[in-house]
């Protein structure tokens, strides 16, 4: 099996090797694909979209269909991991577990026994072994809303430097990402609950996809943000400007919502319990 | 022998990542072990967005960001020259495909958890062990 | 509103799988009508797009109004609309069939399921309809991601079966997104006219034959065309008949649709069957394929088991009709995709009435079922004798064609592996009517053979059957109406320059 695995790699080899000798050299300014379409996107990307940021304009703009299923394909990983991992506990643990937080020790309460009064210096945990660093937990306690303020940035930038919807989005869900890590997933999840985050989502790829049903409501075609602009009274060219800045945001919700979405289901197994 | 050298020098750019895709692929379809084989498509398809990005590479271009002596919002005054830029769309095109990638692997490792659970195992001829018996 | 239907049958559809996704959070007895209302609209417009390019030729739309090929542009002729029509409807009739079980999952799953089922319609019809090469890729891995995780909700061996399938579907989408960057890299465009139109200059170039060759095999991979259909069996056996419902009859059509407007649209006819060692080697692989399917689905205990590998049989007809490169291969190949995507719905639906009732999947958990279920098994009579090839149902006329194309461009290994195929499927067929009729019912919850004197009517619920005896006599209309379909359809959209 592996015999023949290797003959078709070596096969496949040979082919795309020897079809790579006809392309033209590497950084060549006079090859096919420096020439024929891309010349417009530089040369005129600034004047109809009013974007710098020439990548940002393709993607958002000329090319922006293809963004908007992109931004749906990430909607359909964090459903499919919902769909795969997540399942409701039918019967309580045989044991619960609380952390002593001043010193560390680990108390397990058996099933039917319960805690009486408040107990502010224990916390429930779900598995004794999860770590636990109070370094950690401060540094990131810190760090947190100045990540999320740079991911802002980075969204609402995107037009005038490396940056955008996407960037922007998977920074502010590393942020959360980063909260359950330090601390555990419960914490994060009283920040953000699971329905909130589900529906936040896909309200980020309605942004998207609700920009291009207004075009197509205003008379223009599906995602011509010129359409827009009599609704905004700007002149079309600023019209896309702000449709670009304005998909860029939902991406950024969609992306955001959709890396805390998968982290939860996957960390946890689906238990949405304290997570790792 | 001459003009494999110059292809050599013009061109090892492709071959290089010809080579990592097929390191990748090699790994998908020879490995046992589930996580192997997902490391493997991850090698892939990081190969396959390299050689995109390859593709748009410009010499004496610089980043696609038209910066205007003016400041910016104004419609450009100066020409616009597009051999000073790299080419912008293969980057577009790959930020597709790294998300594309990425959603591929959340939902191949959600599978692998699964099948870890119901199985005790990620190695395959295990799992078909397993399958097999009863 | 009318020119902007290319847009609407795909944006409906994506806009109601969101919201679907919401209600399932909020209000989930709204799932089931969002989905449904947006399958009509898609249907709708897909129709209304098919009587626009039958009356005033091709349709043209571009997204967000840039011109191709700097944005991407839809180009929609007569064969986009007929495969588009047929999706709709597919995805429509199994949707209403599959109401019954989807919502009877658990409750935290019905909103997701319903979900990544019109996710996966939406990608599918945005394949068919698209103009680009790129966005082509993209809308592959939104049907294949919704795919994947819909596969893997089956019983106990899904997950397996779906992670081997992500592996190959992976390649599969890898090879035909490599093939694009080497087409990409020597000509500079993504749009498929412009990419026609500058290729010609190129065709000596080795990277476009390279990029030709992974193209092609990365489509196979997912058409599951033998020997590269190594998950398709344990795929849609192992999915919950629902889920079998919608991508055995569409997936691996659609990708053959995609390959056809490849080798038609962009590496023209005077490409694609111009390397005459190169259509004979796939002629012949087509022909292994179709012998392959037929004696594994002989070899299959298990009745779904067996449906899947008859698909990889008709996979090759397809292809080996396809890449015969005559007029009259390629509109038998097309009215096949047709027929059989109609023929595997009813199957499939038959299938999953089946399974509802009575929970095995042996052939032999079949007996008896010609009493206790007359409507699903006479809707299945009709749907085997469709594959089998029996006038007056549509797989009859589908088949004619590709047999005539065949003799026609003399390749008679291709017509011998059809008639073998034939007789196959007759074999297998037959088998089955005889083990469901003339076995008495062995109700195998109990364990003793019950008298068939009192044999109980136990049908499908009303949901299932309906669609599934509409979907018979839709196998039937199919037939009768073949002649116009290829003459007033299909002919419209294939290129003048065909033998």
């Amino acid at each position: 099996m592996k015999v023949l695995g290797l003959i078709l790699v070596v096969a496949c080899w040979i082919l795309l090797a020897v079809g790579a000798t006809d392309f033209p050299r590497m950084g060549d300014p006079a090859s096919p694909a420096a020439l024929h379409v891309s010349p417009r996107y530089l040369e005129k990307g600034l004047a109809e979209t009013q974007t710098p940021n020439i990548v940002t304009a393709v993607l958002a703009d000329y090319r922006g269909y293809d963004t908007m299923y992109e931004t749906t394909v990430v909607f359909a990983a964090g459903v499919s991991c919902f769909l795969l991992l997540r399942f409701f506990r039918r019967q309580a643990p045989p044991h619960t577990l609380y952390r002593h937080k001043p010193s560390g020790t680990v108390v397990a309460i058996q099933r039917g026994y319960r805690l009486r009064g408040p107990h502010p210096d224990l916390v429930p945990i779900d598995r004794d072994w999860a770590p636990h660093d109070p370094i950690v937990e401060l540094a990131s306690r810190i760090l947190i809303p100045l990540i999320q303020i740079f991911a802002l940035y980075v969204v609402a930038h995107g037009h005038y430097s490396p940056g955008g919807g996407f960037q922007g989005g998977v920074i502010l869900g590393a942020s959360l990402i980063l909260l359950a890590i330090s601390q555990d997933l419960r914490t994060a999840q009283a920040r953000l609950g699971e329905r909130s985050n589900a529906l936040l989502s896909a309200i980020g790829v309605l942004i998207y996809v609700g920009v291009g049903a207004l075009a197509l409501a205003l008379g223009g075609n599906f995602l011509d943000y010129g359409a827009l602009a009599g609704l905004m009274h700007v002149d079309p060219v600023y019209a896309r400007n702000l449709g670009i800045l304005f998909v860029e945001i939902g991406v950024a919700i969609a992306v955001m919502a959709t890396m805390f979405f998968i982290y939860r289901n996957v960390a946890s197994a689906g238990a949405l319990d304290e997570g790792l | 022998m001459d003009r494999f050298l110059e292809l050599l020098t013009s061109n090892y750019n492709y071959w290089v990542y010809i080579t990592l895709m097929m390191i990748g692929l090699w790994g998908m379809i020879a490995k046992r072990n589930l996580v192997k084989k997902i490391i493997g498509m991850s090698i892939f398809q990081t190969a396959i967005i390299l050689f995109y990005i390859s593709i748009g590479a410009k010499e004496g271009g610089t980043i696609p960001i038209i910066m205007e002596p003016g400041g910016h919002g104004s419609a450009a005054q100066a020409v616009v020259r597009a051999a000073d830029y790299i080419n912008p769309l293969p980057h577009v095109l790959m930020l597709t495909a790294i998300v594309v990638a990425v959603a591929t692997l959340g939902v191949a490792l959600s599978l692998a958890i699964k099948i870890y659970q119901r199985y005790g195992t990620l190695e395959e001829k295990d799992i078909l062990k397993q399958i097999n018996k009863p | 509103m009318s020119h902007q239907l290319p847009a609407l049958v795909v944006a409906a559809p994506l806009i109601a799988a969101l919201l679907i996704f919401m209600a399932g959070w909020v209000r989930r007895g709204l799932c089931f009508p969002l989905a449904g209302a947006a399958l009509v609209v898609s249907l709708l417009s897909a129709l209304g797009m098919l009587s626009q390019v039958l009356t005033q030729g091709p349709l043209h739309y571009r997204l967000g109004g840039w011109e191709a090929p700097w944005g991407i542009a839809y180009d929609v002729d007569a064969i986009n609309a007929l495969v588009l029509s047929v999706v709709a409807a597919v995805a429509l009739v199994n949707l209403v069939a599959a109401r019954v079980s989807l919502e009877a999952e658990p409750p935290h799953r019905v909103g997701a399921l319903y979900a990544l089922y019109v996710l996966s319609v939406t990608g599918m019809l945005g394949m068919v309809v698209t103009g680009d090469v790129f966005n082509l890729y993209v809308l592959l891995e939104i049907t294949s991601l919704s795919g994947y995780a819909l596969v893997s909700m089956g019983d106990d061996r899904a997950p397996l079966a779906a992670l081997n399938y992500v592996f190959l579907g992976t390649i599969g989408a890898s090879f035909y997104l490599l093939g694009v960057g080497f087409l990409y890299t020597v000509t500079g465009s993504l749009n498929m006219a412009d990419i026609a139109r500058l290729l010609p200059a190129l065709y000596g170039s080795k990277a476009v034959l390279a990029a030709f060759v992974m193209i092609m095999v990365g489509l196979w991979f997912k058409a599951a065309f033998f020997p590269l259909h190594s998950w398709l069996p344990g795929a849609y056996s192992f999915a919950p008949p629902a889920v079998a419902g919608l991508l055995a009859p569409l997936m691996t059509k659609v990708m053959i649709y995609v390959m056809i407007r490849l080798m038609l649209s962009v590496f023209t006819p005077a490409y694609s069957f111009a390397l005459a060692t190169l259509n004979q080697a796939v002629v012949w692989l087509a022909v292994l394929a179709i012998v392959a399917g037929a004696l594994l689905s002989l070899a299959a205990r298990d009745f779904r088991r067996m449906l899947t590998y008859i698909i990889v049989g008709e996979v090759g007809y397809m292809v080996g009709g396809a890449w015969l490169g005559t007029r009259l291969g390629l509109t038998g190949s097309l009215l096949h995709l047709v027929n059989d995507a109609a023929m595997t719905l009813c199957v499939f639906l038959a299938a999953a009435a089946f399974t509802y009732r009575y929970k095995g999947e042996s052939l032999h958990s079949l007996r008896g079922l010609f009493r206790r279920m007359p409507w699903t098994m006479g809707a299945l009579v009709i749907g085997g004798l469709s594959i089998v090839g029996v006038p007056p149902t549509c797989g009859f006329f589908s088949k004619w064609y590709l047999l005539s194309a065949g003799i026609q461009a003399g390749q008679w290994g291709y017509v011998a592996a059809l008639l073998f195929s034939s007789l196959v499927n007759l074999v297998l067929f037959f088998r089955v009517f005889e083990i469901a009729y003339f076995e008495p019912f062995h109700d195998h919850h109990h364990g003793e053979p019950a008298p068939s004197a009192a044999a109980v009517r136990n049908e499908a619920p009303a949901l299932i059957v309906l669609p599934l005896l509409f979907t018979a006599v839709g196998l039937i209309a199919l037939g009768l109406y073949s002649g116009e379909l290829a003459s007033g359809v299909i002919a419209l959209g294939l290129p003048t320059g065909l033998r």
